[in-house]
């Protein structure tokens, strides 16, 4: 087997979308500033050179209408990607995504299909502040119809649209933009990895990690602080959100007898309580340790970069936390927070 | 363009109503057609009320009756391959549309038989075999599905009308707007067509709005406005044809704004005159002007339908009526496995 390509994470989405594109005309792109010069941060600009403006289109900034036009071309014939710059979009679309996209189907008996991608980003640091930065899939991921895929690697993020692109249910794909620029290898031709499949990043026998989209970088970080300390994580990445693999995350589980959850959303009734309650529910007797959660405090992004630091817990506070878990008390649990971050890992603005 | 954009009231309109005879030029198959459509609303929906007490349709029911003119007439102006949308009040688009009226019966009986295999109910009612797409129980929320279904004709190429059916409270919500705006921004053919029945709810027009008329707000947009009178069938008819002309000819979407009257109340079989509601007298006023007593009288009286003839025609209606109800009785409900079906 020859070694695989590298692409960069929008790289990535790119070429998933165009190869889709090619394979199947249904498919059209739209969104605010999908056809300008950047193109959705390189992710829709080689599709519009390639397609032209009759399959890939800007919009007016009508998030909630056209989310509903998008299920309506679905019901169609068409599969519409509905791209969005933030995440924090979405929430103007609430009424269109909860009770048509996801529900469609279903009211219909089944009669109905909406084959429908929605690509949104999640923001992240360069002061963007509490409507820019919010990280929502749990708000998603609540709804029985909608499926949520969070790619943490360009081979998935390339895989997982390849599918969602080709299914008959709407899709929402969330894509950290913090993961933008990472690299890692990427086969050129159309693959497709199923949604609801989660993966094993990193093996380990001490402790699993389950890490969500952005986390999974933190959790490898905090992998190697651990190594030096004697404990082996195994890391393990959900991709799909709904559906959740809870059996692959329970396998590893029951093997390491030990669980932390790092998500990029907030603390409270969130994918990480979710995953908990799961794990809780099936290995109760069998866990050595509580079960740890690394999230985002219960409160609005802040915009001071001072803050930012404090608000966003990191690879070392994530190693802290295991270590708690695997040694007992007695860790600190507080440096992560402390950490400077910056320019190394990502230079804004966005 | 400017030309185009002002608000037009069909010859029907308020003010200059049509004369009692009028039958606009249409031929006899046509009003007949209408006639029928219109009566097979009217009684499914007086079945229902006398059906509800037997509380075997467990399911609210947002009744069109003294509104039928408005889906009759547009829905005969369209093809089968064009569509539709609706709202909670979505029996008489379904059953114009060309919906089976078995199917109708058992959604509400909640059956497997059911046009949604009793997962949609009252107010979900789908056909897609004759273009009805369904309807959203949120005011406002299927309209931007008959964009979508417009802009996929127009993406695909393929010679098809979609309508939005919607009240007079959907022009409150954003949504509309928004989707009046992008309708227009790439000529779709699309209908918006606003049953403006004066309530939402309980709560009058004149507490919500300040413009008596919903219609001229589509020029904002770039969407030119008909304004028809709902107890006129024909008027609407032709104000719909017109407007699905347009569409086909490219020349984009056009707000149809049909003044109409709910006569029961919002949901249930009741009427709900009385303290703190309507009045007797408006609503006296509204059935005096039954549309479908007004077109049978004017068929009547142009000899297009004589009594004899009319009266075959409502037996047929009759027992497609008690066949549909005997069939939603008789079916099963829906397997428990099918709570499962249908999702992710």
């Amino acid at each position: 087997m020859k070694p695989a390509r590298e692409l960069r994470y929008r790289e990535a989405i790119d070429e998933a979308t165009r190869q889709a594109m090619a394979k199947d005309e249904r498919i059209v792109v739209l969104g605010v500033g999908v056809d300008d010069a950047k193109g959705i941060f390189g992710t829709t600009r080689g599709a519009f050179e390639q397609f032209g403006s009759a399959r890939v289109f800007d919009t007016p900034l009508s998030e909630a209408a056209l989310t509903g036009i998008c299920v309506g071309a679905a019901m169609r014939g068409l599969h519409p990607v509905l791209v969005h710059a933030r995440n924090d979009f979405l929430l103007l679309t609430m009424d269109q995504i909860v009770n048509n996209a996801a529900k469609w189907r279903y009211m219909s008996g089944g009669k109905l299909h909406v084959p429908f991608t929605i690509r949104a980003i999640i923001g992240r640091g360069w002061g963007q502040a509490a409507q820019h930065s919010q990280s929502l899939q749990a708000m998603f991921a609540h709804v029985p119809g909608l499926q949520v895929i969070m790619p943490a690697t360009p081979g998935d993020a390339k895989g997982l649209l390849m599918t969602a692109y080709s299914t008959d249910s709407p899709v929402l794909c969330l894509e950290h933009r913090w993961l933008y620029e990472t690299s890692g290898p990427v086969p050129e031709e159309p693959y497709y990895l199923p949604i609801g499949t989660a993966a094993v990043v990193r093996e380990g026998s001490d402790v699993t990690i389950v890490a969500v989209s952005h986390m999974v970088v933190e959790a490898l970080q905090a992998a190697e602080i651990l190594a030096a300390a004697g404990i082996e994580a195994e890391i393990v990445d959900p991709r799909s959100l709904r559906p959740l693999d809870s059996d692959l995350i329970c396998r590893s589980v029951a093997k390491t007898g030990r669980l932390v959850i790092a998500d990029t959303g907030w603390r409270s009734y969130g994918v990480s309580g979710e995953i908990a309650s799961r794990v809780g529910e099936e290995l109760f007797g069998r866990l050595k340790a509580p079960i740890r959660r690394i999230a985002l405090p219960d409160v609005p992004t802040p915009g001071s970069q001072k803050l930012e630091q404090v608000y966003y817990p990191g690879s070392s506070q994530l190693a802290a936390a295991v270590r708690q878990v695997v040694e007992g008390q007695g860790s600190s649990e507080t440096d992560g927070r402390s950490r400077p971050r910056g320019a190394t890992e990502f230079e804004g603005p966005f | 363009m400017k030309g185009s954009l002002t608000t037009r009231r069909s010859s029907a309109g308020a003010g200059r109503r049509r004369r009692p005879d009028d039958l606009g030029g249409l031929a006899p198959e046509t009003l007949r057609a209408l006639y029928v459509t219109m009566r097979r609303i009217r009684r499914a929906e007086e079945t229902i009320v006398a059906l509800y007490p037997e509380q075997e349709i467990r399911c609210p029911t947002h009744l069109s009756i003294g509104q039928e003119a408005a889906a009759a007439g547009v829905c005969q102006a369209l093809r089968p391959t064009d569509t539709a949308v609706s709202t909670h009040r979505c029996h008489a688009h379904y059953l114009a549309k060309g919906g089976d009226l078995r199917g109708m019966f058992a959604e509400l009986y909640g059956k497997a038989t059911g046009c949604c295999g009793g997962k949609g109910g009252s107010m979900h009612l789908t056909a897609p075999e004759v273009g009805m797409l369904g309807a959203s129980a949120i005011v406002g929320g299927s309209v931007p599905l008959a964009v979508g279904s417009a802009l996929a004709a127009s993406l695909r190429g393929i010679d098809e009308v979609a309508v939005a059916f919607f009240g007079d409270a959907a022009m409150e919500q954003g949504v509309t707007h928004e989707s009046l705006a992008f309708a227009a921004l790439r000529r779709l053919p699309v209908l918006f067509v606003c049953e403006n029945n004066l309530y939402a709810t309980n709560s009058p027009l004149t507490a919500r709005q300040v413009a008596k008329d919903i219609a001229p707000r589509g020029a904002a947009h770039g969407v030119p406005g008909v304004i028809v009178d709902g107890n006129d069938v024909v008027g609407v008819y032709k104000g719909a044809l017109a407007a699905v002309e347009r569409a086909r000819r490219g020349k984009g979407p056009t707000l149809i704004e049909i003044k109409t009257y709910r006569w029961r109340e919002h949901v249930g079989p009741n009427y709900d005159v009385g303290p703190g509601g309507r009045t007797q007298a408006e609503l006296d006023a509204w059935m005096a002007q039954d549309p479908l007593a007004a077109l049978a009288r004017r068929l009547e009286r142009r000899r297009v339908l004589p009594a004899g003839h009319r009266e075959t025609l409502e037996r047929a209606v009759e027992e497609e009526l008690e066949d549909a109800v005997a069939f939603a009785k008789a079916s099963p409900f829906p397997d428990p496995a099918a709570l499962y079906a249908d999702v992710d």
